[in-house]
């Protein structure tokens, strides 16, 4: 991750990481302003953009009407004057509700008429906090499906200030997904300097040589929990965190592959049309004759997002069931 | 009220409702050649609306059309064979064939925002470029198009939200043609007007004869130069019909005749060619010469577009990123000091002005008004806020989006160094711990919260 010369003294949680990120950005470019819902005086649902209004004032802290589609639009009219917003959506379930002014306006427009949109969506997702289905979704791959889109999905806070650097700073349209499990649950020592992360470059969490655990945002952890046990078993799994979903670190994934021979894809993102299924198909067409066994997934169940402890328990994905699917894929 | 218009500007207005309807009138016939790819949409009959609306703009202001624009394209200053190429998708189309119609813009020039073909969607976005533009200090004003029919769109209303509670300098034409593709605009709004929702929004409006450019003008100048002066956003409602199906395939049979004939008898261009007689403005010399110059413009552009290649396969996938190939750079009219701490530092609070009691709620809105049932208490009831005093700006200041006075300005830690823990420190001895409101959602417990690093 980071060299120990460059590290500040106090680790910071994810959350902390992000809001350092908006507020370095913005003193750093007064072209960036931040629109969404109860962002201001609130500072955010999750206090994300606490402290951002009383330093930067009104008219770059911008609290909107509860309008999703509203958000999204202003967010792609300011980026046509140069401007770089930062839009949050207050739970990013709620990107449901502006669909359209994501995938048909924002995604095509560079595509379309050369028109670039320098805005970021941000907003906290996942679930495995009782959330219930409506404030706990992982509606990434909606957005995968959408050319034109960059979408990034980190696992710790350095990544995720790094990488909300990079997509402030991106030409194109950015979802950033922030994981709300991991918002305050882990932390870790970051570089005081201004750094970034680049988009579209998975990293290798754990190094192993008898199967690859490819995963991103909270089943990273899980992940790299699963391997701890299955290292115990004698099994060394490589785990890959892809930290950016479009592009796609493609090249990545088939390095490890040739290596281990062997792939587990894990997310926390329902099974039916999750990434699982379009990592399957690239090591398929571009790796095929590295494999020793097929490629297996855990994912979350094909449902909404439950609500009661025991349902979401069952539902999400888990460091017991990513290391019975590796020890199954080690067999061959 | 706006300044009379000149000789000249009377006659840019015939030129470029003309040059509308030719231009038009040449695509329908290109389209019966299959020579148009997809298809072809027809504002016979709304040129004034777009013309008279868009000329009322500035060069630096920004509009984005709709489908039936295409003369505001023109009085922006599109060059027709950019409409020529865009339907006939060909490779020197401002998309470079990658989409038809008036679906193409222009960032650095012309100040144009493409449309989507979703209706409203428009609506937010040209709010934004209202507030990037304020924000700037640009001083422009932006404008867009919407049908009755897209008048029902829920971004249509999330837009307008936004618009009225920023006080965005933009324009909203609401270009009332009577039909949404077959059904009336009756079965669609329980309305009379479609202005009167402005109301609704707490925001000006204006209704217009859209068949009548003088007029459309007049209203568009007017609501131009109230959103410049800082009182928008304004919406237009534009009278007038779509004189022609929703697009080429549709006969529109659905239209009772009648209706067609009582609009023809109002057809924008032949009214305004016996105003400009009526008014001594021009004569016959000068419409033949003005018409002549359109058939000689319009010739070359066609041949232009007939001549061009459509674009090569390879290209189908090109684009679909920026990868450096555009530089941003956003065009500062205003210091940037004003935007940057310490003078865009305030004081995060909100000034509540009303406690939103019933003596406080507007009258005459026309709601039914119920007696109350209970006496009500002497004072405030203890869980209505109370309002603080000392506070440097209120919410109007804040939607205003105005900079902060340099009394306001407060220092505002960002907890790097010893003077910020230090003025922290100070601050928090200073200030009781503030209640915490109940979240809107459940955010998961967390542990206070560390400033800094």
């Amino acid at each position: 991750m980071s060299t120990a010369a460059a590290i500040a003294a106090a680790p910071v949680t994810m959350l902390e990481a992000i809001r350092q990120a908006m507020f370095e950005e913005m003193d750093r470019d007064p072209s960036v302003v931040a629109i969404g819902e109860d962002i201001g005086v609130y500072g955010g649902a999750f206090k994300v953009t606490e402290g951002l209004l009383a330093r930067f004032g009104p008219e770059r802290v911008i609290d909107t009407p509860i309008a999703e589609t509203a958000i999204v639009g202003a967010a792609c009219g300011m980026s046509f004057l140069g401007l770089r917003p930062v839009a949050e959506m207050q739970f990013i379930d709620f990107i449901a509700c502006c669909f359209n002014q994501v995938t048909n306006f924002a995604a095509k427009s560079h595509y379309l008429w050369g028109a670039p949109v320098p805005i970021v969506l941000r907003g906290p997702s996942g679930g495995g906090v009782h959330g219930g289905p409506f404030h706990s979704a992982n509606p990434e791959m909606y957005f995968v499906h959408t050319p034109g889109l960059k979408i990034i999905y980190p696992s710790t806070p350095y990544d995720a200030k790094g990488l909300l650097k990079s997509a402030i700073r991106d030409n194109n349209p950015v979802l950033f997904f922030e994981h709300k499990f991991l918002y305050r649950r882990i932390k870790e020592p970051i570089p005081a300097d201004d750094y970034t992360v680049e988009i579209g470059k998975a990293a290798v969490r754990r190094p192993g040589r008898h199967l690859t655990i490819v995963s991103y945002a909270a089943m990273v952890h899980t992940s790299l929990e699963a391997a701890e046990q299955l290292a115990k078993e004698g099994i060394e799994a490589e785990v890959i965190d892809l930290r950016t979903l479009l592009p796609l670190d493609k090249e990545a994934i088939f390095a490890s592959v040739k290596k281990t021979n062997k792939l587990l894809v894990v997310h926390e993102d329902t099974k039916t049309g999750g990434i699982a299924g379009e990592i399957a198909a690239l090591v398929f067409e571009g790796a095929f004759e590295d494999l020793d066994g097929p490629v297996a997934r855990v994912a979350a169940l094909d449902a909404p997002v439950p609500y009661a402890p025991t349902l979401e328990q069952a539902f999400l994905p888990s460091t017991e069931k990513v290391v019975a699917a590796a020890r199954e894929l080690a067999k061959y | 009220m706006s300044q009379p218009l000149s000789r000249q500007q009377h006659l840019d207005l015939y030129y470029f409702m003309q040059l509308n309807r030719q231009l038009e009138d040449r695509m329908v016939r290109l389209f019966r050649q299959n020579k148009i790819v997809g298809g072809l949409y027809s504002s016979l009959g709304q040129e004034g609306v777009s013309v008279g609306t868009a000329y009322a703009l500035e060069k630096r202001d920004w509009l984005a059309p709709m489908i039936r624009n295409i003369g505001a394209l023109l009085v922006k200053g599109v060059p027709p064979r950019d409409i020529f190429t865009q339907h006939m998708a060909k490779y020197t189309s401002p998309t470079k064939g990658k989409d038809g119609t008036s679906h193409f813009g222009d960032l650095k020039h012309l100040h144009i925002v493409s449309p989507i073909s979703m209706l409203g969607d428009l609506i937010p976005v040209m709010t934004g470029v209202a507030m990037g533009g304020r924000y700037l200090g640009q001083n422009i004003v932006t404008m867009t198009w919407i049908g009755d029919g897209g008048s029902s769109t829920g971004a249509f209303h999330e837009g307008l939200g936004l618009a009225a509670s920023q006080r965005a300098p933009f324009v909203l034409v609401i270009e009332n043609n009577q039909w949404a593709y077959s059904t009336p605009v009756s079965r669609q709004v329980p309305v009379k007007n479609l202005a009167d929702r402005a109301v609704a929004y707490g925001i000006s409006s204006a209704i217009v004869d859209g068949n009548d450019v003088v007029a459309v003008y007049r209203a568009g100048k007017d609501a131009v130069d109230e959103c410049r002066a800082g009182r928008g956003p304004r919406i237009i409602e534009v009278k007038t019909m779509r004189m022609k199906g929703h697009a080429q395939h549709d006969p529109a049979e659905y239209v009772p005749k009648e209706m067609f004939d009582y609009w023809k008898a109002r057809d924008p261009i032949a009214r305004y060619e016996k105003y400009l007689i009526e008014n001594k403005i021009w004569d016959a010399k000068t419409k033949s010469e003005i018409d002549a110059r359109i058939e000689r413009e319009l010739d070359e552009h066609q041949k232009f577009a007939e001549d061009s290649p459509l674009p090569p396969a390879e290209t189908a996938a090109t684009g679909v990123y920026c990868d450096g190939c555009h530089t941003i750079e956003a065009e500062w009219k205003r210091s940037k000091k004003e935007v940057t701490p310490p003078q865009s530092s305030i004081d995060a609070s909100w000034k509540v002005p009303s406690f939103g009691a019933l003596e406080a709620a507007p009258s005459g809105n026309g709601a039914k008004s119920f007696p109350a049932a209970q006496p009500a208490p002497a004072s405030a009831p203890a869980s209505a806020p109370t309002p603080r005093a000392s506070e440097p700006h209120d919410a109007e200041t804040v939607a205003a989006g105005a900079p902060a006075a340099a009394s306001d300005i407060l220092r505002v830690p960002f907890g790097r160094g010893p003077k910020d823990k230090a003025f922290l420190a100070e601050q928090q001895a200073k200030t009781p711990p503030r209640p915490q409101a109940p979240p809107r959602h459940r955010p998961p417990k967390h542990s206070p919260r560390k400033r800094g690093r």
